[in-house]
């Protein structure tokens, strides 16, 4: 695996491939966890969790729109003591890393819900500071350098494992809140989450979802997400995750040569579990026609000048 | 397998065409909407109740432009749809999910409450090519069977078994009573299901028993019917899109939680009682 051209490593991680499961999709039991590993990926993120469990919105909580798909599902999650059963669990049958994502309404309760997810198992941490549609947490802390930097410092402290932070897209500067997130001790980034967004439908004159406001996902977000992985390549030297529209090995290329280390695909995985596979498959096909012998000797190409 | 579109099954508003009472507690809803009336049997839709909610619904029939969905008032949302007048603004996604298969030898139908919806759409089409139609349905008493007209316009009488759990009509006992007898007696090619979980679960170890080929429809939570959120899992398939008809072979594959767990609204697991 280490031998592989496709494989990579950062901040501590060893993956297979550079494919990962984006957190949000089939995210609560081993055996979905499992699915989307043979599916090829590289590495999954789970749904976020909080101390607490919650059960997120009532229905509608996705809208198909014409030009990508917005959901505002509301972290539901069992609560990390109930789901630390299902971490423990999934770690005896999975064999890429386990990356528990964690959410929280104080800095308090991040470091506690990422603590006891390293403690049961989690290979690496993401922090939920980007939710575009849940108060009081989520993007409410990410766009917040102040709180961001209280959040990542006391998770810092709490864990021993790789912290990886995932960024808000709505906002003014993603580089400077990257730089933020990286000063207080982030491991690697995420870049992005979903772009806040809104459905209303004409004919009853109503927001369609239940919460009103969502975020948008698919590949109508994907030049937002290059754009934003872009600035914060120039701005940080940590790792980044791209994530945000891929559906195919170009999508990805286009996301290592922005400068992403690796990528997360989520609302693609609904129509196609072995998406890993395939990107996997065509980024090995790039690489070999160009004559590279690894992802990383094209990641941030796109910024030569 | 349906070929109609999951990825951009974007929400169209209808209005509801018709309304028939079918029991005390059930009413078919009837609306015109292009994509749901090429559905398949054993397909579901997804049905906006604007501002209030939106609830996955088997589809029990289709004729030309027109689709009708078999509701039970059982919850705050399926209540309120029940206070709905023709005219009535909804919206629609779908149709979603496989479908049955569609067996030309003998098969047997055991539909349980408004399990018996899907299938008798689905014995609408066998009637054409299948050698011989057998239905069971059950029901907690007599006026909560549902469809029996529109089954002896398809099956012959005959071959219609009625249970009720309180004996005012057909048997007294549970829909899963007659069917050991019956395939004791009788061969069947295929049979269908689809009912409450504890009632597919107790079909399911008979057929096996008599080692037989099943499809059963399943329900779960289902929020994003597209196979993303993942509330509907059952092992490693997704009710909304691997789904929400299993073969046995798949059911063997689950039988631990076939009837025993579910995910719940928080993500965890909880058990099925019904």
């Amino acid at each position: 695996m280490e031998n592989s051209p496709l494989s990579i490593s950062f901040a501590g991680l060893q993956l297979p491939n550079p494919t990962m499961l984006a957190s949000g999709v089939m995210g609560y039991t081993a055996e979905s966890f499992l699915r989307i590993a043979k599916g090829g990926a590289g590495a999954i993120v789970t749904k976020s969790v909080s101390t607490e469990p919650r059960a997120g919105y009532a229905n509608p909580i996705v809208v198909q729109t014409e030009s990508g798909l917005l959901n505002a599902v509301g972290l539901p999650n069992p609560g990390i003591d109930i789901f630390a059963e299902e971490i423990k669990y999934t770690k005896t049958l999975l064999h890429v890393p386990l990356i528990v994502s964690v959410f929280g309404y104080s800095a308090e309760e991040y470091a506690t819900t990422a603590k006891k997810a390293v403690k049961a198992g989690a290979d690496a941490i993401e922090l939920n500071v980007s939710c575009p549609h849940v108060k009081q947490t989520g993007a409410e802390i990410g766009q917040s350098p102040k709180l961001l930097t209280e959040v990542v410092q006391q998770v810092r402290d709490a864990i021993n494992k790789p912290l990886i932070v995932k960024l808000s897209p709505n906002v003014t500067n993603i580089a400077t809140l990257a730089q933020t997130a990286v000063e207080a001790g982030a491991d690697a980034l995420t870049a992005v989450n979903t772009l806040k967004a809104l459905a209303i439908d004409s004919e009853t004159q109503l927001p369609i979802l239940s919460n009103i406001k969502g975020g948008l996902s698919g590949p109508a977000v994907k030049p937002v997400a290059l754009r934003c992985v872009y600035d914060i390549a120039e701005a940080v030297d940590v790792p980044i995750i791209g994530c945000g529209g891929i559906a195919n090995w170009r999508d990805a290329i286009e996301f290592f040569l922005a400068g992403a280390t690796a990528v997360q695909i989520g609302t693609t995985v609904a129509d196609n579990m072995e998406v890993f596979q395939a990107i996997t498959k065509g980024v090995d096909t790039y690489l070999r026609q160009k004559h590279y012998g690894s992802v990383k000797e094209i990641v941030k190409l796109a910024h030569r000048k | 397998m349906s070929n109609l579109p999951t990825a951009n099954n974007t929400m169209r508003t209808t209005q509801i065409v018709n309304i028939r009472t079918e029991s005390p507690t059930v009413k078919t809803y009837t609306f015109i909407d292009s994509l749901c009336s090429k559905a398949r049997p054993g397909q579901f839709l997804m049905l906006w109740i604007p501002g209030i909610d939106e609830i996955p619904l088997s589809i029990m029939n289709t004729t030309n432009d027109l689709v009708s969905v078999s509701v039970k008032a059982i919850g705050d949302a399926t209540r309120h749809l029940h206070t709905l007048e023709t005219g009535t603004t909804i919206g629609i996604r779908g149709p979603f999910g496989n479908s049955f298969t569609e067996n030309q030898g003998r098969v047997l139908l055991i539909g349980g409450g408004t399990g018996t919806a899907p299938l008798l759409f689905l014995a609408k089409q066998l009637i054409t090519n299948a050698k011989h139609l057998a239905f069971v349905e059950g029901a907690k008493t007599k006026n909560e069977l549902l469809f029996i007209s529109e089954l002896d316009g398809v099956c012959q009488e005959k071959n219609i078994i009625t249970t009720t759990e309180d004996g005012t009509a057909g048997l007294q006992c549970l829909v899963t009573q007659p069917l050991a007898n019956l395939l004791d007696k009788e061969h069947f090619d295929m049979i269908y299901t689809c009912g409450p979980e504890i009632m597919v679960k107790k079909i399911f170890e008979i057929t096996e028993q008599h080692k037989l080929p099943l499809e059963a429809s399943l329900e779960r939570l289902m929020r994003c019917g597209i196979g993303l959120c993942g509330s509907c899992m059952i092992g490693k398939y997704r009710v909304c899109r691997d789904g929400p008809v299993f073969t046995a072979a798949q059911l063997r594959e689950v039988k631990d939680e076939l009837g025993i767990s579910k995910i719940g609204f928080d993500g965890s697991r909880i058990p099925v009682y019904t």
